[in-house]
C-alpha cells in the first residue's frame, strides 16, 4: 500500500520534472526576456532623486549607434540634469527588440521612449492605447510648418501624430557596378524592360544582373516593383483600399516581379543585405535594389568613392518618386517620467538633433530646414529629391501597412519563392488585403 | 507505521516546491495558452478577444504556410532520428570494442553537444554555403578541391527537400550524445551473457542482433523521445542558418512570427498547441511504459 503510494509520487515528480526538460530546450528563444529584465531594472530606480529616461531602440552597431550617441550629445548639452539610459536591443530591423517592447507594454512597464517606423507599423500600440498623440507637440514646436506635409500626411493615422520622425530614408533605390556600365557601355535602367534587355547580355556573361539577400530583401524588392509598375498613385492606393489587388496591372507587375529570378543568384536566401551589395562592388553582380542604408556600406565601411566604385539611381519606373521609411521616437502612455520624455522627444525633433543624428546615420533629417552642407554627396542628392519629389511609403518598413497586414503579405511572397506561382501569389495578397 | 507516514509527508514536502512552480508555470500557461488560442485575439489590445471555439485550429489546417510546417518537420524529424540514432549506435560499438584511446574518442564525439544549436548554425551557414561559381567556398569548395564535384550541392536551399541540408549539422551535435547513451547501455550488460552465448557458439554479429540489441531497447527508447522533442521544437538552429524563410519554416518559426511580428496572439497560441500535442504523442506514450514497468 505504502509502496503503491511511493510509486504514484515518483511517477508524478517524474512528469513534473518532464516539462522542465522540455522546456529547457526552448528557452534558447527566449533569453530575450532577461535583457527586459534587467533594462525595467534600471526604470524603476529613475523615480529616485535625478531624472532619468530609458530610450529603447534597435540601435546597437555601426552608423546607427553613432547617431543615437550623436543625439544623446546634443541631449546630455541641452538637459544636463536628465541622465539618458540605452535600452537598446541588438537584431536587425528590430525583430527581437519588438518582441521585448510587446511583452513589457502588456505588463504596463514602458520605457521611456521606444524607437518604431513612423506610420502604421505604430497602428498596434495606437489602437490598444499605448502611445500617447504627440499633436500638441507639434503644435508647440512649430513641426508641421518645417516637416513636409506629405510626410505628415502619411504618417497620421486616425487624425493623430503618434511619433517624433528623426530620419528618411529612401527605400526605392538600385545601386550599379560603374565598371561594368562601363564595359557595357549602358546607363543605369530606367524601366524594367530596359532592365530585362540588359540583363540578357550580361548574364550571357556569367555576371548575376541584379544581386539578391535573405527573404526580407526581396520583399524591399517586391515593393519597389510595384511601386515602378503600377506607377506612385496606384501603389499609394494600395495601402488605403482605392487600388484593387485583384487587377489585370497587379496581375502584370507580380508577372515582371517573378521574370526579374530569373536574373538573380541562386544562393540569395543565405546572404545578408550587405552581402548582395557586396556581390556589386566585387563586380560578381552588376545592380541591386536596397534601401539608401547601403550608401553608407558602400562610402564608408568599404571606402568606395561615388560613381568610382558604386553608382545609384531610382529603382526602375520609380524616378521622380521617393519611397521613404522614417524611424521615430514615441511617447508610451505611463511612461515613467513624462516630462523627461518629451525633453528627449523635443532634441529628437530639433534641428540641431536631426543633424547630428543623420550624418553619423548616413538618413536625411524629417525637417526640411537642415544645414545641407554638412552632409555628403548623395544625401545631398537625397535632400534635394526629398523636397522636390512624389512621396510613397515603404512596405517592408512599417510605413505603408500594419504589421499584421505586412506579415500576410510576407508569407504570400515566401510561399511564392517555393513555387513561383504568380496566380497564387495575387490570391493570397487579395485575401490579405480583404482581412484588413 | 509512523516512521513511514513521517516519510510520506518529507517527500511531499521536498518536491511541492517544484509541484506549485511547475502548476503555475508550466501547466497554468499550458491552461492559459489553450485558452488564448480559441479566441480571435489579434492585436496588443486584448480586451475584445471572442471566445470562437475551434475556428482557428481548423483554419491552421487549410493554410499553406502550415502545409509546409509540417511537411519540413516530418522530413527533419525522420532524418534527424534515424541517422542520429544510427550513427549514435555505430559509434558506441566501436568505441566499446577496446580500442585505444577510449576517453579521448569519446570526449570528440561528444563534444559538439557543449556547443548552442545557435552557434552550431552559424558555423554550418558557413561550411554549407551554396554559392557557385567562383564565389563557391565551405564544402563545397573542400569537395571541389578533393575532386568530389558530383557531392557539389545546394545544402538547405535545395528546393523542397532543403531540410535534409538543416538535419547535417543537428545530427552533428547530437549523434555523440547519443553515442553516449548506448555506451552506457553498452556498459550495463553483463559479461557473462556474451560469454554464455558465446560458449553457445553464437557469431559475433549474432551476439549483436539476438543478446545486445534486445538489451539496448529501453535505451533506444529514451534516445528516441529526447530526439523526437527536439526535432518537433527546432527553432534556434534553423533560425541560425537561414533566418526566417518559408522554405525551411517549422511551427515554431511560424509560431514566433506571427505572434511577435504580426501580434496574431491567438494564431500563435493555436500553433504552440500543436506543437504541445505533437511532442505529447511522443512523450505520453514513453511515460505510460516507463511507469508500467516501474510497478511490475
Amino acid at each position: 500500500m505504502h509502496l503503491e503510494k511511493n510509486k504514484t509520487l515518483k511517477a508524478l515528480a517524474i512528469a513534473a520534472t518532464i516539462p522542465f526538460v522540455l522546456t529547457a530546450c526552448a528557452s534558447g528563444s527566449t533569453d530575450t526576456s532577461s535583457d527586459s529584465d534587467s533594462s525595467s531594472g534600471g526604470s524603476d530606480s529613475s523615480s529616485s532623486d535625478t531624472a532619468q529616461i530609458e530610450v529603447f531602440s534597435w540601435w546597437t552597431g555601426g552608423g546607427e549607434e553613432a547617431g543615437l550617441n550623436a543625439l544623446v550629445e546634443v541631449f546630455n548639452s541641452e538637459y544636463p540634469d536628465i541622465e539618458f539610459e540605452n535600452g537598446a536591443v541588438a537584431g536587425g530591423a528590430g525583430t527581437n527588440a519588438r518582441a521585448v517592447l510587446a511583452t513589457r507594454l502588456e505588463a504596463n512597464d514602458p520605457p521611456a521612449s521606444f524607437q518604431g517606423h513612423a506610420g502604421l507599423e505604430l497602428l498596434d500600440y495606437i489602437q490598444a492605447g499605448q502611445i500617447e498623440d504627440l499633436s500638441f507637440l507639434y503644435e508647440e514646436m512649430g513641426w508641421s510648418d518645417v516637416m513636409p506635409q506629405e510626410l505628415l500626411d502619411l504618417i497620421t493615422v486616425d487624425g493623430g501624430i503618434y511619433s517624433v520622425p528623426v530620419n528618411i530614408h529612401r527605400a526605392n533605390v538600385m545601386w550599379g557596378n560603374p565598371e561594368i556600365l562601363d564595359e557595357y557601355n549602358l546607363d543605369m535602367p530606367a524601366t524594367w524592360d530596359e532592365f530585362f534587355e540588359t540583363a540578357e547580355v550580361l548574364q550571357a556573361d556569367g555576371i548575376i544582373p541584379l544581386s539578391l539577400g535573405e527573404q526580407w530583401t526581396q520583399l524591399h524588392l517586391f515593393e519597389t516593383v510595384l511601386l515602378g509598375e503600377l506607377g506612385t498613385d496606384a501603389y499609394n492606393g494600395l495601402w488605403d483600399g482605392s487600388t484593387s489587388w485583384d487587377s489585370a496591372e497587379m496581375t502584370s507587375a507580380l508577372e515582371t516581379f517573378n521574370r526579374i529570378y530569373d536574373y538573380t543568384n541562386s544562393d540569395a536566401a543565405s546572404l545578408a543585405w550587405q552581402d548582395a551589395s557586396q556581390l556589386v562592388i566585387s563586380g560578381d553582380a552588376a545592380f541591386n535594389i536596397m534601401g539608401d542604408w547601403a550608401e553608407g556600406y558602400f562610402r564608408v565601411d568599404n571606402e568606395l568613392v561615388e560613381q568610382e566604385g558604386y553608382t545609384w539611381a531610382p529603382s526602375p519606373g520609380t524616378a521622380g518618386t521617393f519611397q521613404f521609411l522614417s524611424d521615430s521616437f514615441t511617447l508610451p502612455v505611463g511612461a515613467p517620467d513624462r516630462d523627461s520624455t518629451i525633453a528627449w522627444l523635443k532634441v529628437a525633433g530639433s534641428a540641431a538633433g536631426q543633424d547630428a543624428f543623420n550624418v553619423q546615420k548616413g538618413s536625411i533629417p524629417a525637417r526640411s530646414d537642415a544645414d545641407q552642407s554638412i552632409y555628403p554627396p548623395y544625401l545631398q542628392e537625397a535632400m534635394d529629391d526629398w523636397a522636390s519629389n512624389a512621396g510613397a511609403p515603404s512596405l517592408t518598413h512599417g510605413t505603408a501597412a500594419s504589421n499584421g497586414w505586412k506579415a500576410e503579405i510576407e508569407t504570400s511572397l515566401g510561399l511564392f519563392l517555393g513555387t513561383r506561382d504568380v496566380a497564387a501569389l495575387q490570391d493570397g495578397l487579395v485575401a490579405a488585403a480583404a482581412a484588413q | 507505521m509512523i516512521k513511514s507516514m513521517r516519510r510520506h509527508w518529507l517527500s511531499i514536502a521536498l518536491i511541492s516546491p517544484s509541484l506549485i512552480l511547475l502548476g503555475v508555470f508550466v501547466y497554468g500557461f499550458i491552461g492559459l495558452n489553450i485558452n488564448i488560442s480559441l479566441t480571435d485575439e489579434v492585436g496588443l489590445n486584448n480586451n475584445d478577444a471572442n471566445f470562437i471555439g475551434f475556428e482557428n485550429y481548423i483554419k491552421l489546417l487549410d493554410d499553406p504556410r502550415f502545409h509546409i510546417d509540417i511537411f519540413n518537420t516530418i522530413v527533419f524529424s525522420l532524418t534527424f532520428i534515424g541517422v542520429t540514432l544510427a550513427l549514435g549506435l555505430g559509434l558506441a560499438i566501436l568505441i566499446d570494442s577496446k580500442i585505444p584511446a577510449e576517453g579521448f574518442f569519446r570526449s570528440v564525439y561528444l563534444l559538439p553537444m557543449a556547443v548552442s544549436f545557435i552557434v552550431t548554425g552559424v558555423v554550418w551557414r558557413w561550411l554549407m554555403n551554396p554559392a557557385t561559381g567562383e564565389r563557391t567556398s565551405g564544402l563545397n569548395l573542400l569537395f571541389d578541391v578533393m575532386g568530389l564535384d558530383f557531392l557539389i550541392n545546394q545544402w538547405h536551399l535545395t528546393p523542397t527537400w532543403g531540410m535534409l541540408g538543416i538535419a547535417v549539422p543537428a545530427i552533428w551535435q547530437m549523434s555523440g550524445y547519443t553515442m553516449a547513451l548506448f555506451l552506457a547501455g553498452l556498459r550495463g550488460i553483463p559479461e557473462e551473457v556474451k560469454e554464455a552465448a558465446r560458449m553457445d557458439g553464437a557469431t559475433e554479429f549474432g551476439i549483436y542482433r539476438r543478446v545486445i540489441m534486445p538489451m539496448l531497447k529501453p535505451v533506444a527508447l529514451s534516445a528516441v523521445v529526447i530526439l523526437a522533442h527536439i526535432s518537433l521544437k527546432v527553432f534556434d538552429l534553423i533560425i541560425a542558418i537561414a533566418g526566417k524563410q518559408i522554405a525551411l519554416d517549422v511551427p515554431a518559426i511560424y509560431m514566433w512570427q506571427t505572434t511577435f511580428d504580426a501580434y496574431n496572439f491567438a494564431r500563435g497560441a493555436t500553433l504552440a498547441t500543436y506543437i504541445l500535442i505533437s511532442v505529447a504523442l511522443f512523450v505520453i506514450p514513453y511515460l505510460i511504459v516507463t511507469n508500467r514497468k516501474e510497478k511490475v
